[in-house]
């Protein structure tokens, strides 16, 4: 009878000593993890020049050219049609994130990365972007040509 | 002098018990040998890379500011800084190539199957690994080029459903390509992936040590039936001088490229720039990006490049595991396995060339 309590008490002590280190050792472990895992995560960068920002001087840009501004920190594309019309759009291109540019040649608006291609509303029209550029409003204030983010309706 | 050194060892670490099993090892001899050799070419380069990237960081900067200058500095004032550098952009694609040929020619001759599925599996890690590493040191000297594959190659880890933006983000340190990620891509390149790396090398070489080299399963049921056609050589000294002869001539290759063919360095990245006509991957990225060029916007309801990348992964995850759906004895599994690895070759090889021809 007593051996039996011995050997009954035994793995049970055991147990209770393992349950502890073991939940020590796992409690360290996520200690160690959780300020690791957050210092992965970069902190947010602020988004510099936010809604507006002054893209080119009147006069800039010929018919059928472009150029690209800094909007935030992401690039735009600012061009003037044939017709003298000024159209400011994304310059990411949707597919991949690549940098588009406007061909005067086709008077379109090209990725080299992969071949897409929008028209000059920023519609893709061929090649892999799945969606249509992201347009933005052009203001002429003064001498400035003034791009801003369209609001939202 | 030599003799004493080694009376000296063998009396406090039995040197000869130590190195018995080296001894020991034999490699088969059939007409197939020489493919033998793929693996050691690949080490062989490994090795080379770990030296001149050593030699790389001694003037080395990682920083958006000072990376593209320090790479020119050391390619234009160093003293055989320009060699240094080539060797080390050569070397890097000689062994994704000789990786690439180890593991079809691993393939073909069906050195995966039982006992050595982990191997496979090993091998196919350090590929990845390889892969990443020519990823990573892509970008380091932030040129035009490096920055949008750099973009591209993120925007398509980005992709991957539920855990890809997360993933984007820790790769760039941030939403977009900047100088954050070139410190991240450095802190890769040269601590993260070549700890990770060297162990796997170790375990892959262990594994061969513990199995020995397959023999071709035709070459094996041949020298059943005729035992005296069966031939083999010690592996210390005969094979691995024959061996160090690879190490050689890959060695010349590799000097003559480096010598004769300088490696570029192009312009400075410049992150508001679009991205310049004619721009490619390093070509072996060309086949999955020659597919994600030629997938159509949408297919059914998903994005097409979607698609494209869960398709590349899931591929990636069953040629890993390719051993393991090989049933022992089963004749129609190692045909579909053989005609997998004909088309995957085909396919690769097809793309690759049509990515290069293409405008």
């Amino acid at each position: 009878m007593a051996s039996t309590v011995v050997s009954d008490a035994g793995p049970t002590r055991r147990r209770v000593v393992e349950l502890f280190l073991g939940g020590g050792l796992l409690a360290s472990l996520i200690s160690f993890a959780y300020p690791v895992l957050w210092y992965l995560v970069p902190p947010p960068v602020a988004d510099l020049g936010g809604d507006e920002v002054v893209a080119a001087k009147v006069g800039d840009l010929k018919p059928s050219s472009a150029k690209i501004f800094r909007f935030g920190n992401r690039p735009g594309l600012l061009l003037r049609t044939a017709e003298g019309e000024y159209r400011a759009l994304s310059a990411t291109c949707t597919h991949l994130s690549c940098t588009v540019q406007y061909r005067s040649d086709l008077h379109e608006i090209w990725c080299a990365c992969h071949n897409g291609l929008y028209d000059l509303n920023g519609r893709n029209v061929s090649g892999p972007p799945p969606r249509p550029l992201e347009n933005y409003q052009v203001h002429v204030r003064g001498d400035d040509l003034v791009v801003s983010r369209k609001r939202e309706v | 002098m030599l003799t004493s050194v080694r009376n000296w060892l063998d009396e406090r670490f039995d040197w000869a018990a130590l190195t018995a099993p080296l001894r020991k090892k034999t490699v088969p001899v059939h007409q197939l040998s020489y493919w033998y050799f793929l693996g050691g070419i690949t080490l062989f380069l490994f090795g080379i890379q770990v030296g001149t990237g050593i030699l790389l960081l001694l003037y080395y900067r990682p920083s958006a500011n000072e990376a593209f200058e320090s790479v020119q500095y050391i390619m234009t004032r160093v003293q055989f800084g320009w060699l240094v550098r080539s060797i080390h952009s050569w070397a890097a694609n000689l062994m994704i190539f000789t990786a690439v040929c180890h593991m079809f020619s691993v393939l073909f001759l069906r050195a995966y199957r039982k006992p050595r599925e982990l191997t496979w599996v090993s091998g196919m890690i350090l590929l990845f690994l390889a892969m990443g590493f020519g990823f990573s040191g892509y970008l380091l000297p932030w040129n035009t080029l490096a920055f949008f594959a750099t973009k591209v190659g993120t925007e398509i880890a980005g992709q991957v459903p539920i855990i890809g933006r997360p993933l984007m983000v820790f790769l760039r340190g941030g939403e977009e390509v900047t100088g954050a990620t070139l410190t991240r891509f450095f802190g890769f390149h040269v601590a993260v992936l070549p700890g990770i790396t060297t162990l796997l090398v170790l375990l892959h070489l262990a594994l061969i040590q513990r199995f020995g080299i397959s023999v071709p399963p035709h070459v094996e049921s041949q020298w059943k039936a005729h035992p005296d056609e069966s031939r083999e050589m010690h592996f210390l000294p005969n094979f691995l001088l024959r061996e160090l002869m690879a190490w050689y001539i890959a060695l010349g290759v590799l000097g003559a490229l480096a010598a004769l063919s300088p490696w570029g360095l192009g312009t400075k990245a410049d992150p508001f720039a679009p991205a310049p006509a004619g721009i490619k991957p390093e070509w072996y990225f060309m086949f999955m990006f020659q597919t994600l060029k030629l997938i159509p916007a949408k297919i059914w309801r998903l994005d097409g490049e979607v698609v494209g990348i869960l398709l590349f992964g899931v591929a990636g995850v069953i040629w890993s595991l390719l051993p393991f759906l090989e049933r022992d004895g089963k004749g129609r599994s190692r045909r579909w396995i053989l005609g997998a690895g004909i088309f995957a070759l085909a396919y690769m090889a097809s793309m690759t060339v049509y990515g290069y021809v293409a405008k």
